[in-house]
């Protein structure tokens, strides 16, 4: 019996642990895919990418994951890793762009209107995103959700997989780094992480004095403190991102040593003034582009070619 | 603290800083806000023991408010050092508005804490097994000399040429 258990442990900590061991693999090839035909993709972002998913991999493989199931502060670990630090660390890697500039054209398009999409679209507004994400966890610790997650293997690898995609979606609906359908400005998105960090804050105190089910007082005590500290350190480095991107973009323009107010009315502008979204708009009418007209008149060319031939 | 020391030297430096009256002065409540609650968590929890992480005297609503503190602290912090910094790429810092913002900020934060936070939502107290009372008074009263402070400059900044 304890064999037979012990086996299927293992079995469940490289199934959950082998999705991301193929992304890992297809993220390098597809570097290596771009890199042939585009200029090439910043070495940082492979980094990230891989500490990212070597945190995934450590909390879902190996000695945390092992104890995870008897010792509360191990689960904390493996969660603070798992829900929040790998999935920064990935966003970060900007796997959607990496993938857009690998496939062709017409799959990245089909691509695109699928992450457009009503369902995904709705789960990456902000506040969805953290509801989803604290929400979730308030139910995993506050209900009898957390035992049955050690008895039930099938819902051990939804709630697992719940917190890794849970900490995505609100890391990419916090701070913009890959392709974003959903655009909310900076005080919007730095009001919401507040209310999110707060939730994640009080949660991790309310387990402090109410440990979750089967858990012993002392060791939530532990856990609800790394839950609480961890927590801090990964949230300080999202909002610095955050708050780095704003400064970024806030930059001002000096003309003759004299700073230009713009008028902000949420339109992007170049340094030039030229208004981007009103470009671009007159661009989705005008037709096809140089490059589409050639092919299409290449195509015109074969065709008159291969009739000749058949006469 | 006179006016002159500031006007004169900052005049040139910052010529911008009358048109950035209001960020200097949120830039200085949130830095003050952020800067108070990390030394309240660095000294007071960490290096002196004083504080609790939890009493269990705490109240649900004691729970929330301080999870909404301890967020809010560290995006103000980060949020104003990126404002500050703004400013000076504007060319439009202004010390003394500043200061009186973070005194303000900490003044507030410190009452808030002090009060209600400590007494009303009984989160944790300043310090347990002494006598409570000198610390609370002591506590509250520098809180409440950092508002009229930052308040007198903020007061004084309005009325001031900036440049």
């Amino acid at each position: 019996m304890h064999t037979h258990d012990h086996y299927s442990a293992a079995s469940l900590q490289i199934l959950i642990a082998f999705p991301f061991i193929l992304l890992f693999v297809f993220y390098l090839v597809a570097v290596g895919l771009s890199n042939r035909k585009k200029r090439s993709w910043p070495v940082y972002r492979i980094v990230v990418w891989s500490f990212g998913i070597l945190c995934a991999i450590l909390s879902l493989i190996g000695p945390i994951s092992n104890l995870a199931h008897t010792n509360f502060s191990a689960h904390m670990i493996g969660h603070v890793l798992l829900g929040m630090v790998a999935p920064l660390l990935m966003a970060l890697g900007a796997p959607i762009t990496l993938l857009l500039r690998t496939i062709n054209v017409h799959i990245a398009r089909r691509l695109t209107a699928i992450l457009r999409s009503r369902p995904l679209h709705f789960v990456q507004h902000p506040i969805i995103a953290s509801l989803l994400n604290v929400g979730g966890l308030w139910m995993l610790y506050t209900t009898d959700l957390f035992p049955m997650m050690h008895e039930n293997m099938l819902l051990y690898v939804i709630i697992h997989v719940h917190i890794f995609l849970a900490g995505y979606v609100f890391t990419i609906s916090i701070i913009y780094v890959d392709l974003t359908p959903i655009r909310k400005s900076y005080l919007y998105r730095s009001v919401v992480f507040l209310f999110a960090l707060a939730g994640h804050s009080v949660l991790s105190k309310y387990i402090y004095a109410n440990p979750p089910i089967g858990v012993a007082k002392d060791q939530a005590e532990l856990g609800s403190m790394i839950m609480y500290y961890g927590g801090d350190t990964v949230e300080v480095g999202l909002v610095s991102i955050l708050f780095y991107q704003w400064y970024k973009k806030s930059s001002p323009i000096f003309i003759n040593g004299k700073e230009a107010f713009t008028i902000n009315n949420d339109k992007k502008f170049t340094v030039v003034g030229t208004d981007i979204e009103e470009v671009k708009r007159l661009n989705a009418n005008a037709g096809m582009s140089y490059r589409e007209l050639n092919e299409w008149f290449a195509r015109q060319q074969s065709k008159a070619q291969t009739s000749t031939k058949k006469r | 603290m006179t006016t002159s020391m500031y006007a004169s030297t900052d005049y040139k430096q910052n010529p911008h800083k009358r048109a950035y009256a209001k960020q200097n002065m949120w830039t200085g409540i949130l830095f003050g806000l952020g800067i108070v609650a990390f030394i309240d968590e660095v000294a007071f929890h960490q290096l002196l023991h004083w504080h609790h992480f939890y009493d269990k005297s705490t109240t649900d609503i004691g729970l929330v408010s301080d999870g909404l503190f301890h967020a809010f602290s560290f995006i103000a912090t980060i949020g104003a050092s990126f404002l500050l910094a703004d400013l000076h790429r504007r060319h439009a810092f202004w010390l003394k508005r500043w200061v009186g913002g973070i005194l303000l900020g900490a003044g507030v934060f410190q009452l808030y804490d002090g009060i209600i936070q400590h007494k009303w939502m009984r989160l944790h107290q300043i310090r347990y097994g002494v006598d409570i009372l000198p610390y609370d008074l002591g506590w509250n009263i520098l809180a409440a000399l950092m508002i009229l402070v930052g308040a007198i400059l903020i007061y004084q900044t309005n009325h001031e040429r900036g440049g």
